[in-house]
């Protein structure tokens, strides 16, 4: 029953991760970039979350609301500051600058908020610690059901927007060639500078997820952004749900590994991905297909 | 070498000659660095040494190789937990200094089939998970007692005095041997192999460059020469902390002197290496925004100086002061064309692509 719980607690688990991990996902699928900054990126929001809340009094929920537009057009910035001329200096600068953007992001946090850890659990009452019970052993937490939730929503949102909507339809065009894109009345820049933002919002939401259910610090993104590249990888880069079922392979690995030791959540985690990768090597297959149509979910 | 109608191929130029020699005698000054320097200089410059291997290192993957890891940390740690490791089965404390070394060595090439074929982000983040999970398997050993740590006891039968003498003189041999290993490396066959798997994989594969071969030389160098520096870092530092030695800090540093100092140009990690040196010695102090000041400085050069400090000032003046590349002369001694150098003009094109 024990091994049981520990399966259902790590699908759960694998929910936040496939939430953490979408904007990346996103981001690579339609820029082709890996964005090093993405888990400081979260925590920042998780931060703007805690500091509103602690200003206001509002629930994070409400906060969120506030925050989300402000992240979108960092996102944005970022694009048009940043990751647009990075991307033009070929495959290797956008790694080096969002790294380099990573360990600002981390620095001017703890500059201006201490050392110490925060949560959002405080601000959210029941939500933190209510569960329904399944059986005598089995208990699933209000808050793990919603997020896992809100993932399969935010996904689902995507894919709907990037198959049905004009924007997705430019975002797809853009993706595949933003040159004969742009001959057909495309503007890429604005194209790419939405999708940015539209990751960075996807990230903010993940951000006060993370707040909810466990605390943060200002150096709590590169572990966040580890986990939520281990779900795309482990999914198949790029492809949307496959970050779903990425991301509940690494949660349920953790769990069963913290099953059999104590320190065996990180290495069981970590194993998974590496095995993963090997076998996909072994067998020949691209990793990274990288392609909108895998962001689709279609096959190439 | 003669090219046709009048044109030779240029690999020294006077200067260079020159500058290599004012090295090798810096060298020899150096190395008697103990007799005049004093105890503070001596530990500076060993640190300085350190540096310098690191952003050699870390530019011969990034540089020439076209891989950047954010992962280099896991062999700078695995060396000085193997130094520690073969320490306390009784070999002697500075021949497992450089055993760790080998070991990291060996480590990186046991790693390279499968990390080599990972591409771009994959390598690098994958490379990261890499130093995350020696990190974790580290702390199981019950010798490192998990994240409190340990020392390397046995470098207590030294004197303090002797102590920082000979770390020094090893940290000078290692650095000049890596440096010069990785020159002649770059400026042999295997340098022009590797960039132009840098510039295009496909391409260079099909005029018959053994890509992972190529790409495993420098990944197995570059291993064993971050190992190297953490054995070194252990020895002046003796205490080892698993958090310290695996902190992808390691890996920031390294990518600001290669950036700063000129990304895929020989001399610029080493100019990157006394710049970084110089920050830490001024800056250093004021923590976190000297930090935040690292990670601008190098999202700028990225962006805007990508040839780093040593690229512009190659650029500007036309200095090779350790050339790795070819240059082709008219039969005067006329440069025909500044950039036609084939080798070296690698950093162009990957800008145009």
């Amino acid at each position: 029953m024990i091994w049981v719980n520990q399966i259902v607690q790590g699908i759960l688990l694998g929910g936040y991760y496939a939430l953490i991990a979408c904007g990346l996902s996103f981001m690579f699928g339609v820029m082709r970039i890996i964005n090093l900054a993405h888990g400081d990126l979260a925590v920042l929001a998780a931060f703007l979350v805690w500091s509103i809340v602690g200003y206001t009094g509002m629930s994070p929920f409400l906060a969120l609301a506030i925050v989300l537009p402000v992240m979108g057009g960092l996102g944005w910035l970022m694009q048009r500051v940043m990751l647009e001329r990075s991307l033009r200096a070929g495959m290797l600068v956008p790694l080096l600058t969002t790294f380099g953007l990573g360990i600002v992001i981390q620095n001017l946090l703890f500059a201006y908020y201490g050392a110490d850890t925060r949560s959002l659990a405080p601000a959210i009452g029941d939500l933190a610690f209510d569960s329904w019970s399944l059986g005598s052993q089995i208990y699933i937490s209000h808050l793990a059901g919603l997020i896992f939730l809100v993932a399969v929503l935010l996904l689902g949102g995507l894919q709907l927007l990037l198959a049905r909507t004009p924007l997705g339809r430019a975002i797809r065009a853009t993706a595949e060639d933003p040159d004969t894109a742009e001959l057909v009345g495309i503007n890429s820049r604005a194209v790419y500078a939405a999708a940015a933002a539209i990751a960075v919002m996807t990230v903010a939401v993940g951000g006060t997820f993370l707040g909810m259910r466990a605390t943060f610090g200002p150096y709590a993104g590169p572990t966040q952004l580890i986990f939520a590249f281990e779900a795309v990888v482990i999914g198949g880069l790029g492809s949307m749900w496959g970050t779903l079922f990425g991301g509940i392979v690494l949660g349920v690995a953790q769990n069963i590994g913290a099953q059999i030791a104590p320190n065996g959540f990180l290495i069981a985690g970590h194993a998974v991905f590496l095995l993963v990768l090997g076998v996909r090597l072994a067998s020949g297959s691209a990793i990274a297909r990288g392609r909108i149509r895998a962001l689709l979910g279609r096959s190439p | 070498m003669k090219g046709g109608a009048g044109l030779s191929i240029q690999r020294w130029t006077p200067l260079s000659v020159v500058s290599v020699g004012t090295l090798a005698v810096l060298g020899v000054v150096l190395a008697a660095g103990p007799l005049f320097l004093g105890a503070n200089a001596i530990d500076r410059l060993t640190t300085l040494f350190i540096y310098i291997i690191l952003a050699t290192m870390w530019n011969a993957l990034a540089g020439y190789g076209g891989l950047v890891s954010v992962g280099q940390q896991a062999f700078f740690g695995i060396g000085a937990y193997a130094a520690i490791r073969l320490s306390s089965f009784g070999v002697g404390v500075y021949p497992a200094l450089v055993l760790g070394a080998v070991f990291a060595g060996a480590v990186s090439y046991a790693l390279s089939g499968f990390a080599l074929r990972l591409r771009g982000g994959e390598f690098a983040i994958g490379m990261w998970v890499v130093a995350e999970l020696f990190h974790l398997l580290v702390n199981l050993d019950k010798l490192i007692q998990g994240e409190t740590g340990t020392s390397l006891i046995a470098l207590n039968a030294f004197s303090p005095e002797h102590r920082r003498d000979y770390n020094y003189w090893l940290a000078l041999a290692a650095v000049a041997a890596l440096v010069a290993l990785m020159y002649a490396l770059l400026r042999g066959r295997l340098g022009s192999s590797v960039q132009a798997i840098r510039d295009n994989e496909e391409a260079a594969s099909s005029l018959g460059v053994r890509v992972l071969a190529t790409k495993r030389i420098i990944f197995v160098v570059a291993g064993a020469g971050c190992g190297l520096a953490g054995t070194l870092w252990l020895a002046t530092s003796i205490s080892f902390q698993p958090a310290t030695y695996f902190g992808v800090q390691w890996t920031a540093y390294m990518i600001f002197m290669a950036l700063v100092g000129g990304l895929g140009t020989f001399e610029g990690p080493i100019l990157g290496a006394i710049v970084f040196f110089l920050m830490e010695s001024l800056f250093g102090a004021s923590g976190v925004w000297y930090l935040v000041g690292l990670g601008a400085t190098a999202v700028v050069f990225a962006l805007y100086l990508p040839r780093g400090l040593w690229g512009t000032i190659e650029e500007r003046f036309g200095l090779r002061l350790l050339p790795v590349g070819y240059r082709v002369m008219a039969s005067g001694s006329a440069q025909l064309a500044a950039r036609s150098d084939a080798a070296e003009s690698g950093g162009d094109s990957r800008a145009a692509h």
